[in-house]
């Protein structure tokens, strides 16, 4: 194959030109209510040619069966990208590298039979509906491999495989025409096994969702809150990780001025990191879909914009370096610039010591999920607690929690020491989702966070 | 070819049914007011449901090439599948459900480039600063459904769809501007979109914030098909009731809202994106009353959940990539009323204008909640509207606020190719504001 790709890309009559073919296999198991409703398996194999000339782009997404026509797909790619007329620019440097990269497995998923993957989860659903109260549950697991082949004309060649592994668990309770829910996602680079021993947070699940039932709703307005390390985690990827990525940025003077580095978004106890050059997240990998290896990006350090996040077009257009950021949930997307594990560094203490002084407060844990419109955003919580007087006291229903580029981080006044990495995460740009991500945080305090109501 | 495919499951399960859609999309982008890349996305896939011994197997592929490994993996995963409690439908004679205009094929890409570049011209024109993304997008997909009962169904589908965004910072605050045409026809006028984008620009010039606590809302049509209507299908939903996890449970037949409020499943409405003369199931397109003055009056099913639930299948099959189908909504309409936006706004002493929102469907929507962020919205003072509002969350529970429905507007419009909608107005809901 690698001699029928090198062909492709030669004597292509374009700035630059990348092939990538892609071979997935994927498994899932769906239970909906006590019963395994859903239960499948998938394969798939397609590429893609992406070439510019002159600052344009072409992009030609396929299926094949057997062995593609490359050359066929190069020339309507070129000449695509022809038709654009753009800006012209290079790419930011990155030397072509050659690479086998196997994937990070430990328990392989793929060597757990169906028998053995349905027993697991038959032992969650007794759990959950082993709570009184418990109307109905639903559990999805899937597991995924994925082998890329990666080639451009700069002369990459990279085979690059994963193993991704995902599980989510939820309990409904409903009394009359009241229906709570609570769930967990969680997930892992190729490791099953966490998958095996999750029966305490499968009771949880379902006890919290009858709890819910029961508890009163927060009065909307600003509250204090207190965020757990997984909603901390969605908050500064929604709050602030999706304007690190450049190409949110590098076309809009006006965004440039905004973000410009040097500026302070937070205090000096935050610091904010993202990198895939970390082993064994979800959001790892040694090269994005561009063939750059990937980094470890401080984006704050002591409250200051330090860094973001880049493909290598918006490296070139910003004048900075490419950070092996780009990336494509599959073979029908061009690449674009994408976080991979994005924490809040640690700094000391516990829960405990930054709720002691919260005379009323919000303390809102888990995730339902997060969107952002860059300046504005929202994350809601799974479940929620009054604080009071420094103390977590009463259940809440889950709330919508609100913010704002400008103030939130400001506001954001202290971080524990607990790291914890979220590894349930999802995340959603230009129709791509769900794309696997990590997320982490200690705990941490906001002061004046709008969380809505009723 | 899905023929062969047959005739194999045939011969090791006992029924089997094949689904297969083909499709070509060529998107034209511009990004940052100019054309950035013009694509063509080319894909396949292909869905096996087996039936053996009872229960149900399958497994999809996005080529069909591989004969024998999709009945492998189809009649390999079968004997864990849930028990099956459909019988796949026989011959069907379907509705002439029109959604295929072979001149969307045609347009040529130089011409979706000069509709984009126009469009975004347009909104330039009206103001040098925002910046605009747009994407000019054609397709065609033919779909095929065969079953080994002598069911045998194709049609194709064009679709033509004309996105636009628009940004404009000043300080460190930002505005978004949005709006989107889909058509089975070729979209030829830009100017509605160009207007839209200017109106929201328009009533956007000054920050209005408001109070947080209870205050008259109207959910513009976007706002309506993003925060209201995914917690009422939620509901809707055959599969939810079955499980009686629906809010609806056991109220087939009463009263849940306002008298006002009819919503219908019609997925016989021609050359709208969503429709379809049949189901991803090959039960031939019905209209389906879900809603009728406030009452329940249908449930959504698909074979599956149909038989569980021993009732019919509504016709709402729809497969995602890669899963079995599950009940789901088509084309939506809500009745229009009788109030004109610019009578509902006079009506509002201190009141929101809802346009967009973001973050809606992040909440408990199974228990019809909506909790989101004011995206895009305006402020309503003594009877006008005065400016946009920000940092604003508005929240409520979809059955009481639409038992509580003050009205509906006589001006429905097509949203996101899949519902028709009017503006609606609430009396009284809650707003949580900074500040």
């Amino acid at each position: 194959m690698r001699d029928v790709i090198e062909a492709a890309l030669k004597g292509a009559e374009a700035d630059y030109v990348e092939i990538r073919l892609e071979e997935t296999e994927h498994t899932f198991l769906w239970y909906r209510g006590r019963e395994l409703e859903d239960i499948g398996r998938s394969t798939g194999v397609g590429g893609n040619v992406r070439a510019l000339v002159k600052g344009g782009w072409g992009f030609v997404s396929f299926n094949f069966n057997g062995s593609p026509d490359l050359r066929e797909k190069v020339s309507l790619a070129v000449a695509q990208a022809r038709l654009v007329n753009g800006d012209d620019f290079r790419l930011a440097e990155a030397p072509p590298v050659v690479d086998i990269v196997p994937a990070h497995v430990l328990k392989d998923p793929r060597a757990v039979s169906l028998a053995e993957k349905k027993a697991v989860l038959d032992q969650y659903i007794e759990v959950i509906w082993g709570v009184p109260g418990i109307e109905s549950s639903s559990i999805y697991y899937g597991d995924g491999r994925r082998r890329v082949t990666f080639a451009s004309s700069l002369g990459s060649y990279i085979e690059q495989e994963n193993v991704d592994v995902s599980l989510r668990l939820n309990a409904m309770a409903r009394d009359g025409g009241e229906v709570q829910q609570a769930g967990v996602s969680l997930g892992s680079l190729g490791d099953f096994s966490f998958a095996e021993s999750l029966h305490p947070q499968a009771r949880e699940v379902a006890e919290k969702a009858v709890t819910m039932l029961k508890a009163p709703k927060v009065r909307g307005g600003d509250y204090t809150v207190v965020l757990d390390p997984v909603l901390a985690g969605v908050f500064i990827h929604e709050a602030f990780g999706h304007l690190s990525e450049a190409d949110h940025v590098y076309q809009d003077q006006r965004m440039r001025d905004i973000m410009v580095l040097g500026r302070r978004f937070g205090g000096p106890h935050l610091n904010v990191v993202d990198g895939a050059a970390v082993p064994g997240l979800r959001g790892s990998y040694k090269y994005d879909d561009e063939g750059v290896p990937a980094s470890r990006t401080y984006l704050i350090r002591d409250g200051v914009l330090v860094g973001r996040l880049h493909s290598r077009e918006t490296a070139a257009k910003m004048g900075e370096g490419p950070t092996g950021n780009a990336r494509a949930i599959s073979y029908r997307f061009a690449p674009i610039v994408r976080m991979t594990n994005t924490f809040i560094e640690p700094r000391e203490g516990t829960l405990q010591d930054i709720i002691a002084d919260v005379k009323e407060g919000v303390y809102a844990c888990n995730w339902y999920g997060g969107m952002t419109s860059m300046e504005q955003f929202t994350f809601s919580a799974g479940e929620a607690y009054m604080i009071r007087n420094g103390r977590v006291a009463e259940s809440l229903r889950p709330v919508m929690l609100s913010g704002n580029l400008f103030t939130t981080l400001q506001n954001l006044d202290a971080v524990a020491g607990d790291l914890d990495m979220n590894q349930g995460g999802g995340c959603g740009k230009g129709g791509q989702s769900p794309l696997p991500v990590s997320n982490g945080s200690p705990h941490i305090r906001i002061r004046k966070c709008l969380v809505g109501g009723a | 070819m899905l023929e062969r495919l047959l005739e194999r499951a045939k011969q090791v399960a006992q029924e089997a049914e094949a689904f297969h859609v083909e499709r070509r999309e060529t998107p034209v982008v511009f990004e940052a007011n100019r054309l950035k890349a013009v694509e063509t996305h080319e894909t396949e896939g292909v869905a096996l449901r087996v039936i053996k011994e009872g229960r149900i197997g399958f497994s999809s592929a996005n080529t069909t090439s591989d004969v024998e490994g999709l009945v492998a993996r189809a009649v390999e995963v079968a004997p864990f599948g849930a028990r099956a409690y459909l019988d796949l439908p026989s011959a069907q004679s379907y509705p002439e459900v029109r959604v295929h205009d072979s001149a969307v094929s045609q347009v040529p890409i130089d011409e979706m480039v000069h509709l984009g570049q126009t469009l975004i011209d347009r909104v330039r024109d009206h103001s040098q600063e925002v910046l605009c993304d747009s994407r000019v997008v054609r397709s065609e997909a033919t779909v095929t459904l065969a079953n080994t009962r002598g069911c045998y169904f194709q049609y194709s589908r064009t679709v033509f769809a004309v996105a636009i965004e628009g940004t404009v910072i000043r300080g460190t605050d930002m505005l978004f501007l949005f709006d989107y045409l889909s058509s089975c026809h070729p979209i030829r006028d830009v100017a509605p979109l160009a207007e839209s984008l200017v109106q929201q620009l328009e009533r956007s010039q000054v920050v209005a914030p408001v109070q947080s606590g209870s205050m008259p809302v109207v959910f513009m049509p976007w706002a309506v098909i993003g925060g209201l209507l995914p917690p009422l299908l939620a509901g809707l939903n055959g599969r939810m009731v079955l499980q009686r996890t629906s809010p609806l449970v056991d109220r087939l037949g009463e009263r849940v809202v306002a008298e006002q409020f009819s919503l219908m499943d019609n997925p016989t409405h021609e050359y709208v994106p969503s429709s379809r003369p049949c189901d991803d199931e090959g039960i031939p397109s019905q209209q389906t009353p879900l809603i009728q003055q406030g009452v329940v009056t249908n449930f959504l099913y698909d074979l599956q959940t149909a038989g569980q639930a021993r009732r019919r299948s509504t016709s709402s099959a729809e497969r995602g990539s890669g899963s079995l189908p599950t009940p789901s909504s088509s084309v939506l309409l809500v009745s229009p009323g009788q109030h004109s936006f610019d009578d509902m706004v006079k009506d509002m002493e201190v009141g929101l204008v809802v346009e967009r929102l973001l973050g809606a469907g992040q909440s408990n929507i199974l228990g019809g909640e909506f909790n989101a962020n004011v995206l895009l919205g305006y402020k309503v003072e003594r009877g006008k509207m005065v400016g946009r509002v920000k940092d604003t969350l508005v929240s409520g529970n979809v059955y009481q606020a639409l038992s509580r429905l003050e009205g509906l507007g006589r001006e429905a419009r097509w949203v996101g190719g899949m519902a028709q909608v009017p503006p609606l107005y609430f009396k009284e809901l809650s707003v949580a504001a900074k500040g």
